[in-house]
């Protein structure tokens, strides 16, 4: 078996007496698809944030590509290659579509302490955040700013930059949310190729892609992982039913 | 691409105001009225002031309610380098004062950046009213230091008996002196131009945007946000070389937080991250106070009434009422 891109042991995090993530351990291998499920407030966007940095965990180690994570902050961590999508999408509102997408290919070209040359002449940031737009199939949309976008779009351009960044590992918290079935549907084949340039830890509440998509899922119940296994397996496993699909499937 | 006409609205409007602030003084001391060029000069020197905060305040964000802090060190270094060198008393260790202007900027630019580094340093580690009440609490420890401290004037200031020199000019003449002010804004404007398009101003403006988005795609806010804040306080540290130049005076009155709420006043009047907004804020201001100070002493109750209207109503200022929103390419 190939060494983990992403390995988590242990993770803890509380708020006062809520124990938030609870001793989480999982794995995120070369090439997979890794679903994470669970009922609202399971957990499922805490241990998000504390995979890419934006909560501190109480304990646990989090190793990517073999380097611990601690004592990294969010952007360190980004620019090892760990990008990510946000639940409520995050974006610079008043950039248009290509500025956003060009913030990434800067941050990924190096030092942003470069006073003089003007970026919207600059080939080298345009030329690779319109291939990316290109790639969503947002380049369209290039020139509206963020805020103008519907909430698809602005999921799909979080992808872009995450795409630009030239991650070596992707955590999409709900990429699908507030998407129309046909955007599910084609943001679903998107991903399915995706997972051969860096695998995904996919949080997702859409059962059909989450079951289409997956290699391995994690089932989340009040910040533990009850179940970790393949598509049928997770269908199978009694106590995931009980605790989760027993109400929607 | 959307079409895009040659000169946009806001070029056209950016290149009035720079011509009308250059044809006011220069009608004036046509008709030999020198105090109007005066009135110009300290329209141009606050505008270059507030282009140094519109950096850190407009580009990025930074609410910083301490910029008197480096307006009034610009001022005193020119204040006292020139004292010295008029009464022909080394400064420590020997150095001689000057009454060289490009020499005093020099110092100003130095000094400033020198002393808001690490402000900027302490100060970033917080954000909103944190930030705002650690930058005047900074600027009030500078301002009363200087009350205290009599060497140089304590609370009566500093007079700067003969104005500072600068090369192949003489600047006791009032439009010489502005125009020398005038190419300085002008040059700052350009800076702050190349700033804003540059990488650095990319990120900057994302930091103030969303500082979550900034850090996600890997560039850590706080650095960008510390180079601003220095490069903001240089630029108005030369502009209070040059308002103590105006005045031949300088006390501490220049480091109050009266100073720091003007500066950000100007900003809010003009359009705040626009290029032209300080300047447009700060010929309305002056104007204003001009105007209206000549009528009533309580003018400052009218310019409070003008700041609620553009903040209830013309959220961009005079820039956003003149040439609608900002675009960002």
């Amino acid at each position: 078996m190939a060494e983990p891109v992403l390995e988590i042991r242990e993770l803890r995090k509380n708020f006062g007496a809520l124990a938030a993530t609870d001793g989480v351990s999982l794995d995120l291998r070369p090439g997979e698809i890794h679903a994470l499920i669970g009922p609202n407030g399971a957990g499922k966007s805490t241990l998000i944030h504390q995979i890419s940095g934006s909560i501190r965990s109480d304990s646990g180690t989090i190793r990517f590509l073999g380097q611990d994570m601690a004592g990294l902050d969010m952007a360190a961590r980004a620019r090892l290659g760990l990008g990510r999508s946000f639940q409520i999408s995050s974006l610079a509102p008043e950039f248009s579509s290509l500025r956003n997408v060009m913030l990434a290919v800067q941050a990924k070209q190096g030092s942003s302490l470069r006073f003089f040359r003007p970026v919207m002449g600059d080939r080298s940031l345009t030329d690779p955040a319109m291939a990316m737009l290109e790639r969503v199939g947002l380049a369209e949309r290039a020139h509206l700013p963020a805020a103008e976008l519907s909430h698809g779009e602005r999921r799909q351009l979080e992808i872009a930059i995450a795409l630009a960044l030239g991650s070596k590992a992707f955590l999409f918290d709900e990429p699908m949310a507030g998407m129309g079935p046909e955007g599910s549907k084609s943001l679903t084949t998107f991903l399915d190729g995706l997972r051969h340039e860096a695998p995904i830890l996919l949080v997702e509440h859409d059962m059909d892609a989450v079951f289409a998509l997956a290699d391995r899922i994690s089932v989340l119940v009040y910040g533990r992982v009850i179940a970790t296994g393949t598509v049928d397996e997770i269908r199978n496993d009694p106590e995931v039913r009980r605790a989760y699909l027993g109400e929607t499937a | 691409m959307p079409p895009k006409p040659r000169l946009s609205r806001e070029t056209v409007v950016n290149i009035l105001l720079a011509l009308m602030l250059l044809a006011f003084p220069l009608g004036a001391s046509a008709m030999g009225e020198t105090f109007y060029i005066t009135l110009a000069t300290r329209i141009v020197v606050l505008a270059l002031a507030a282009v140094g905060l519109n950096i850190a305040l407009g580009l990025g964000g930074l609410v910083s309610f301490g910029h008197a802090a480096f307006f009034g060190l610009g001022g005193y270094v020119a204040g006292i380098l020139s004292t010295h060198a008029f009464n022909a008393e080394p400064l420590l260790f020997g150095i001689e004062g000057t009454t060289s202007m490009p020499v005093i900027w020099l110092v100003a630019v130095m000094i400033c950046g020198i002393i808001a580094l690490p402000i900027g340093a302490i100060s970033l580690r917080t954000t909103g009213v944190y930030f705002i009440m650690i930058t005047l609490a900074f600027a009030q420890m500078i301002y009363f230091f200087a009350v205290s401290w009599p060497a140089y004037g304590g609370e009566d200031g500093l007079s700067i008996y003969v104005r500072n020199e600068f090369p192949g000019v003489n600047t006791a003449q009032p439009l010489s002196f502005f125009l020398i002010c005038y190419v300085l804004l002008m040059l700052a404007l350009g800076l702050f131009w190349l700033l804003r398009g540059a990488r650095f101003g990319a990120a900057l403006e994302a930091g103030r945007q969303n500082a979550t988005r900034l850090a996600a795609v890997g560039i850590a806010p706080f650095n960008i946000r510390l180079v601003a804040f220095v490069v903001s306080a240089m630029m108005t540290g030369i502009a209070g070389a040059l308002f103590a130049d105006l005045n031949k005076f300088v006390s501490p009155s220049m480091l109050s937080w009266h100073m720091s709420g003007e500066l950000i006043v100007l900003i809010i009047l003009g359009g705040k991250a626009r290029l032209f907004g300080p300047v447009a804020g700060a010929m309305l201001y002056v104007l204003i106070e001009y105007a209206l100070g000549g009528i009533t002493e309580h003018w400052q109750f009218f310019l409070g009434l003008i700041l609620l209207c553009v903040v209830l109503f013309a959220r961009g200022g005079l820039l956003g009422l003149l040439a609608g929103k900002a675009r960002h390419g």
